[in-house]
């Protein structure tokens, strides 16, 4: 393998870029002295500068996060709202060199060699694209050039102590292996990976790319030989720098075109898999994925992703949402009557987003640098659904595989009967039988209605505790509209509940059937405050002579079986 | 597979690539459900719009693993085809007239997927149906208590060795899961303790809360 020099790249690269999000999306306060933290899983995922000072750090539990720092903001992540506000930065990118692709939200990457002719030097290049981003969507960012995409990410990240925090970083042509050696192995951004060269003794880059390549390969395979050539400051190599063969694009015509970003999702969802299935079909992988969208008006979109041969077909299609979600609201915001549209835009230069009475006609997914696929190799010591065998019933598929092969039965029919016709359910707070729950369309968030989101996203899961809910066990049978009931004393007189909470006179036959033990009225006054949505019931669980028993309600004078426990 | 549902079935138990039908009741059909939710199976659940997914949770079943396609409408055999090839266990309503070649068809189909269709009702041709001949709710008085645990007549009926009816008789909420989730609201938030005459309650002295956790 001939051993060609790495492209040379300017990073753009936006610290605790999540927080920043979150700030833009207005979920805290812009105030840069209180501390904030994100969370997912209950780690630290991301803090701000303030949060830093007072020694949150990443990873860190919300316990020990809050012990340390009692006022920190504790806020969930979010990675649509990552993705969606880091669009204006690319846009930014984009008004000043060409070909930005995108790596994560929060990163992004161009080639240095064109801009740098262009603006007389890879530093006014950095400086100039700073400025850019600070001008158009008043976001600090940081520049690192260097030969290599991860040199220049880390010439970003960690300028050193002695540099000027505003100042881009620019390491030298050629100079990114030495720039690179004494780096920790954590850098290379494969955590498995790293956790097993620590434990070997290799503690730094230098220690890695010292090692024979034939080793490396045999004992990390074709990923861990990637890695290497990342440690040595070179690119992971691409077999053709060709045009892909046109098979090899997944395209899908949308025909009303879209405005909704679910609408769109949905489709990509779709789409993501095709194109993962075109590639893996052929043995192939790509290192960047090119989203290329045509709006009703003949515009044409498109947007660089990076996918180092090593996204699932959700995690292309989660690409694909994210960049659909930041054009299509970048067009929301941008908002321009119709008729002024063609000065506004020109002044702007927001010429990738769309307007908002336009939608996305076509989408196309394109691979851009193809790799042979190495696939995702099971581990050979993760262990795979052990245990004994209690029944013969037991025993299934408890791995990933199983998840997406259901998930792939599920979006298919969805296909089938629409998107809103698979549905999930997620526990929630409401006193009615069918409250405790609410149902969501499958592949949507799972996100409870009637709970308030901070208190969902400080205990997900778990099962809010609502007062005057019907008490467990929960009726098997509910019904989604209410049926219509008599209820007779023993003497065939409807009967009533009175402004008390009382009956007045006992239960004793339901639609004729005999009522054998019954309790009740729970009287619940929901929503008083609003009287379009004000609600006063009583409800009553009887048992009749069949020994099923129903759960009754009775609402100004009629009453209505909610449910069967069956 | 819960123990009081094992009991209740043949020694075999129900094996991958069968169909069962289930009738007479939702909470036994839940039952069946929960033990190969809780070791990690999928459900999905067609054409039941009316299933409690609170008591399904309740019962066991994982919900997160649990889909509902409430009203498949005139696709109902498609919906269930594409589901048998990714989901372990697909319990199905089936409509009021189901061809018997089509039946046919999808437990052949279920058979060579290898995941189990229960059916919620009659199916011909049916390894097993479990059938619920009565229910006694327990809990409730005349105007007090709330339902608490229902006692199950369940019946089954199998084919080849299994063809002997087997009769017995399951509670619901089992007794080792019981149903703990009190409403607040009917809990009294503080008691008046009225004095009774010459007994003076003794008044003790509480220690000073503790800031924990």
């Amino acid at each position: 393998m001939s051993e060609r020099a790495a492209v040379r790249r300017l990073a753009v690269w936006c610290p605790d870029w999540p927080v920043t999000a979150a700030i833009l999306a207005g979920a805290v306060s812009a105030d840069t002295s209180i501390p904030v933290a994100l969370f997912a899983a209950n780690r630290v995922l991301a803090c701000s500068a303030a949060a830093r000072a007072v020694g949150i750090r990443r990873d860190l539990r919300r316990r020990e996060a809050q012990s340390r720092c009692p006022e920190l903001v504790v806020v969930g992540h979010d990675p649509d709202r990552d993705a969606r506000f880091f669009e204006p930065v690319v846009v930014a990118v984009e008004s000043s060199a060409p070909g930005v692709e995108v790596v994560r939200p929060g990163l992004a990457a161009v080639a240095a060699r064109g801009p740098s002719r262009y603006y007389g030097g890879d530093a006014a290049t950095a400086r100039q694209l700073a400025g850019g981003i600070a001008c158009a969507a008043g976001i600090f960012a940081r520049v690192g050039v260097a030969d290599g995409l991860l040199a220049a990410t880390l010439a970003a990240q960690h300028p050193g102590s002695s540099h000027p925090v505003d100042e881009p970083v620019v390491v030298p042509a050629g100079g990114s292996a030495a720039f690179l050696a004494g780096r920790p192995v954590g850098a290379l951004n494969r955590p498995d990976l790293a956790d097993l060269l620590r434990r070997l003794g290799i503690r730094t880059l230098s220690d890695f790319a010292a090692l024979p390549a034939y080793d490396v390969a045999g004992r990390f395979g074709a990923d861990g030989a990637d890695a290497r050539r990342l440690a040595r400051g070179l690119d992971i190599q691409p077999i053709a720098a060709r045009e892909p063969s046109p098979d090899l694009i997944a395209r899908t015509v949308f025909d009303p075109p879209v405005l909704r970003v679910d609408a769109a999702a949905f489709a990509a969802k779709a789409l993501a898999a095709d194109f993962h299935d075109r590639l893996t079909g052929r043995g192939l992988g790509c290192l960047r994925l090119g989203i290329v969208a045509h709006t009703s008006r003949g515009e044409e979109l498109t947007r660089l992703w990076r996918h180092e041969g090593a996204l699932s077909a959700k995690a292309v299609a989660d690409r694909v949402r994210w960049q659909l979600d930041g054009w299509l609201t970048d067009a929301a915001r941008v908002g321009t009557p119709p008729g002024q549209e063609t000065g506004h835009r020109g002044d702007t230069g927001l010429d990738e987003s769309i307007d908002s009475t336009d939608g996305i006609a076509d989408l196309a997914l394109v691979p851009d640098q193809l790799v042979p696929y190495a696939g995702a190799q099971l581990s050979l010591w993760t262990a795979t659904s052990g245990g004994a065998a209690i029944g013969p019933m037991t025993g299934w598929h408890t791995d990933e595989e199983a998840d997406e092969r259901a998930d792939r039965a599920l979006t298919r029919v969805q296909g089938l009967l629409g998107p809103d016709a698979v549905l999930t359910a997620v526990p929630d707070g409401g006193r009615g039988p069918g409250e405790a729950v609410s149902l969501v369309p499958w592949g949507d968030p799972r996100v409870p209605a009637r709970i308030p989101p901070r208190t969902a996203a400080d205990r997900p899961g778990a099962t809010p505790h609502w007062a005057g809910r019907i008490p467990a066990p929960s009726p098997a049978t509910v019904f989604t509209r209410p049926e219509l009931a008599t209820i007779t004393d023993a003497h065939g007189r409807t009967v009533g509940v009175t402004g008390r909470a009382t009956v007045t006179a006992p239960p004793a036959y339901l639609d004729g059937q005999q009522i054998v033990a019954w309790t009740g009225p729970w009287p619940i006054d929901e929503r008083w405050w609003d009287p379009a949505a004000a609600r006063r019931r009583a409800r009553f669980q009887v048992v009749t002579a069949d020994g099923f028993a129903r759960l009754l309600a009775v609402e100004g004078g009629r009453w209505w079986i909610e449910a069967v426990y069956d | 597979m819960l123990p009081e549902v094992a009991r209740l079935l043949p020694p075999t138990g129900v094996r991958r690539g069968s169909t069962i039908a289930v009738t007479g009741s939702t909470s036994l059909l839940l039952a069946l459900l929960a033990g190969p939710s809780a070791a990690g199976a999928w459900c999905a659940v067609v054409g039941v719009p009316t299933l409690g997914a609170a008591a399904a949770a309740e019962a066991g079943v994982v919900i997160d693993r649990l889909a509902l396609v409430p009203s498949p409408g005139r696709q109902w055999a498609e919906t269930v085809a594409a589901l048998v090839d990714g989901v372990d266990v697909v319990v199905a309503r089936p409509p009021a007239r189901l061809a018997a070649g089509l039946a046919r068809r999808l437990a052949a189909r279920v058979r060579d997927r290898g995941c189990v269709l229960v059916s919620a009702g009659s199916w011909d041709g049916a390894e097993l149906t479990v059938s619920a001949t009565g229910a006694q709710w327990h809990g409730v008085e005349s105007g007090y208590g709330r339902l608490r645990s229902c006692r199950l007549d369940v019946r089954v009926v199998g084919r080849g060795s299994a063809a002997r009816p087997r009769q017995g008789e399951m509670w619901l909420p089992a007794y080792d899961r019981p149903a703990v989730d009190l409403p607040i609201a009917q809990v009294p938030s503080s008691v008046e303790l009225a004095p009774v005459a010459g007994t003076p309650i003794p008044v003790t002295e509480l220690p000073p809360l503790e800031a924990v956790g």
